[in-house]
C-alpha cells in the first residue's frame, strides 16, 4: 500500500511574527491553525485529526485539542525536532489513506527570542534521564559546533570550501529580497560571508539561519475534501522518514537521514531527483543543505559544493531553485524548527503563489526535506514528494 | 590559558561502574560478549547485536581526531571533537592542553581525564595531543 495520491495539501498558512513578546505559546499555535484553515476555505469543526511535536505547550496534542476545541479522532504527537512536521504529512497522509481521519491539522509555534533563549551558542541539556547526555554535555555541544564538525569533516574528506558553502546562503538572500516578512532582505556575497566573523570553525555567522518567534500550520485533506475546495489541487505523492545517530560509536558526520529518507519517497512517488522542479531544503546552516542535497540524489555524494555553487540554487538562475522564500537562513526559523516553512514554500511554488521575482515556471513537481535534531549527533530526516494536478 | 569547567555527568544505574571506573583513573568503553563489539557511549544492550551481556573493558585511551570546531563565540573558546579510539568507537570529548589553532582531523590524541564542577563529581575522558 502507497499513500500516493491518497492525500492533498489543502491549505498552508505562516505566521507573519518573528518577535511574538505580545502573544502566548498556544496562542501563535492556535492563529496558525485558523490561518492555514482560512487558507483551505475550512471551519475549525472541520478538523477530524491533529499534528504537533515537542513544541506544542503542556500536554501536546491534549492541550492544543483543549484550547482549540476540537474533536479529533486521530492524533499523533511524533517528536522529531524541527523535520517534525514533514514526517506528520507523511502521517496525515497514512491516517487519511486508512480512514481515520479526513482533515489532518499540523501546527508549529515558538517564542526563543521573546524567551531570550541562546539558541546556537549555549549547550542543550535534555535531563540527565536522557542517556547520551552525561557523555555529551559536559563537553558543551551547542547546535552550531555540532553542525561545525559535519563541515569540518566533508572539508577533509571531499574538499568543500568555505566559498561552496558561502553560495547557500548567497542563494537564500537573493530570494529574501523579495519576501516583505524575511528578518535579512539584504542580497549577500560570497565574500561577505566568508568574511563574517567565525561562530565555531568552520562555520561563519552568515552560515548561520536565523533566531525567530512564530509559527506555522498545513491542513492535509482526504481527496473528496480537497476536490470539494477552491484551492489549487497539490496531492502527496510519496514520503520518507528515517532517524540516524551514532550507531554505537560508528559516528559518520558525512552523510545525514536524507540518504533513507529520499531514497523511500522518490520510490513512493515514482520519480527521480532530476524531475524536482523545485526544492525546499532544511537550513539551519549552509553545510545541512550541501549534505542533504548530495543525500536525497542531486548529485554523487561529496559534489556537493560544485553542485550548490555560481548561482545554480537562485531562481530564474541555476537549475535547481530552493528556499525561494529565503529559507531558514533568511527568511523564518520559527521555535528553531525550519520544517514546517518548507512545506508552505513548496505549496506557495506549486500553486504558482509564490513571489513572482522567485516563481519558477512551470512548477508541477516540488520536495520538501528536513532534519530535526542535529547532524552532529543524531537526527530525523523527513522528506515529502508534492504535486500540482 | 584559562579552560573552561565541566559540568559533572551525573551517574544513573545504568553507568554507575563506568564514572567510578572514571574516579580510579581508568577509562572503560562498552563491550559485547555475544557479538564481540565495542560500543560507546556504555549501556545495558550492545547497540550493534541487541544482546543484554555487555561489560566494560579499559580503553587504550589513544586515538586520533575525527573531527573538530573551536566555538570561538564561548569564553573562554573550547575545543569540541569527535576522537576515534584505537579500540574502534568513536567518541564526542573536548581536546584540552591543546594550541586552539594547531588541531587538525587525524591528529594522535590521548585521554587525560579533567575534574568537573561538583567536589565529588567523576572526571571526564578528554584527551590531549600525543607529545610527539
Ligand atoms: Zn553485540
Amino acid at each position: 500500500m502507497s499513500i500516493n495520491g491518497k492525500a492533498y495539501v489543502a491549505g498552508v498558512y505562516e505566521h507573519p511574527t518573528r518577535k511574538a513578546v505580545d502573544k502566548s505559546l498556544a496562542q501563535l499555535h492556535a492563529e496558525s491553525a485558523l490561518g492555514a484553515l482560512a487558507d483551505a476555505g475550512l471551519g475549525k469543526n472541520d478538523i477530524d485529526g491533529y499534528f504537533c511535536a515537542g513544541d506544542a505547550p503542556g500536554l501536546g496534542a491534549l492541550s492544543m485539542a483543549d484550547y482549540l476545541g476540537l474533536k479529533l479522532r486521530h492524533i499523533d504527537t511524533t517528536e522529531c525536532g524541527g523535520s517534525s512536521y514533514i514526517l506528520h504529512v507523511g502521517h496525515a497522509a497514512e491516517a487519511i489513506a486508512l480512514g481515520k481521519c479526513s482533515v489532518a491539522l499540523i501546527t508549529l509555534a515558538g517564542r526563543p527570542r521573546a524567551e531570550g533563549m541562546a539558541t546556537g551558542t549555549a549547550p542543550r541539556n535534555y535531563g540527565s534521564t536522557s542517556p547520551d547526555v552525561a557523555f555529551e554535555f559536559p563537553f558543551g555541544p551547542t547546535v552550531v559546533n555540532m553542525y561545525a564538525m559535519c563541515a569540518n569533516r566533508h572539508m577533509y574528506e571531499y574538499g568543500t570550501t568555505s566559498e561552496q558553502l558561502a553560495w547557500i546562503k548567497v542563494a537564500a538572500s537573493h530570494h529574501a529580497q523579495h519576501n516583505p516578512d524575511a528578518m535579512l532582505k539584504k542580497v549577500v556575497t560570497v565574500e561577505e560571508v566568508v568574511n563574517s566573523p567565525m561562530i565555531s570553525d568552520p562555520l561563519h555567522r552568515l552560515d548561520c539561519c536565523v533566531i525567530s518567534d512564530g509559527g506555522g500550520a498545513i491542513i492535509v485533506t482526504s481527496p473528496e475534501v480537497a476536490r470539494s475546495l477552491e484551492r489549487p489541487l497539490v496531492r502527496v505523492r510519496g514520503a520518507g522518514e528515517a532517524p540516524k545517530h551514532q550507531m554505537g560509536g560508528a559516528v559518520d558526520l558525512t552523510y545525514s537521514g536524507a540518504r533513507w529518507s529520499g531514497a523511500m519517497a522518490f520510490e513512493e512517488a515514482g520519480v527521480k531527483p532530476a524531475d524536482m522542479k523545485y526544492v525546499s531544503i532544511y537550513d539551519s546552516f549552509t553545510i545541512t543543505v550541501l549534505m542533504q542535497l548530495e543525500d536525497l540524489g542531486f548529485c554523487e555524494k561529496g559534489q556537493g559544493g560544485r553542485l550548490v555553487s555560481d548561482g545554480n540554487l537562485i531562481s530564474g538562475v541555476g537549475s535547481l531553485p530552493f528556499n525561494t522564500d529565503g529559507g531558514g537562513l533568511c527568511n523564518n526559523h520559527p521555535a528553531n524548527r525550519g520544517g514546517l516553512t518548507k512545506v508552505v514554500e513548496a505549496v506557495r511554488q506549486l500553486r504558482g503563489e509564490a513571489h513572482p521575482a522567485v516563481q519558477v515556471a512551470n512548477c508541477d513537481l516540488a520536495l520538501a526535506h528536513g532534519t530535526g535534531g542535529s547532524l552532529g549527533t543524531r537526527h530525523g530526516a523527513a522528506t515529502v514528494i508534492l504535486e500540482r494536478e | 590559558m584559562a579552560s573552561r569547567s565541566f559540568p559533572s555527568p551525573v551517574p544513573d544505574p545504568d553507568t554507575e561502574a563506568f564514572w567510578q571506573a572514571a574516579k580510579d583513573g581508568t577509562f572503560m568503553i562498552g563491550s559485547c560478549r555475544n557479538c564481540g563489539e565495542k560500543h560507546y557511549y556504555p549501556r545495558s544492550v550492545c547497540p550493534h547485536c541487541g544482546s543484554d551481556d555487555v561489560t566494560l573493558v579499559a580503553s587504550s585511551g589513544t586515538g586520533e581526531i575525527y573531527s573538530w570546531s573551536v566555538l570561538r563565540r564561548a569564553d573562554p573558546p573550547y575545543a569540541i571533537a569527535y576522537v576515534t579510539l584505537d579500540d574502534g568507537p568513536t567518541m564526542m570529548t573536548n581536546i584540552v592542553d591543546c594550541d586552539l589553532d594547531a588541531l587538525a582531523i587525524g591528529q594522535r590524541v590521548e585521554l587525560v581525564f579533567s575534574p568537573t564542577e561538583d567536589e565529588d563529581g567523576p572526571p571526564v575522558p578528554t584527551f590531549r595531543p600525543t607529545a610527539p
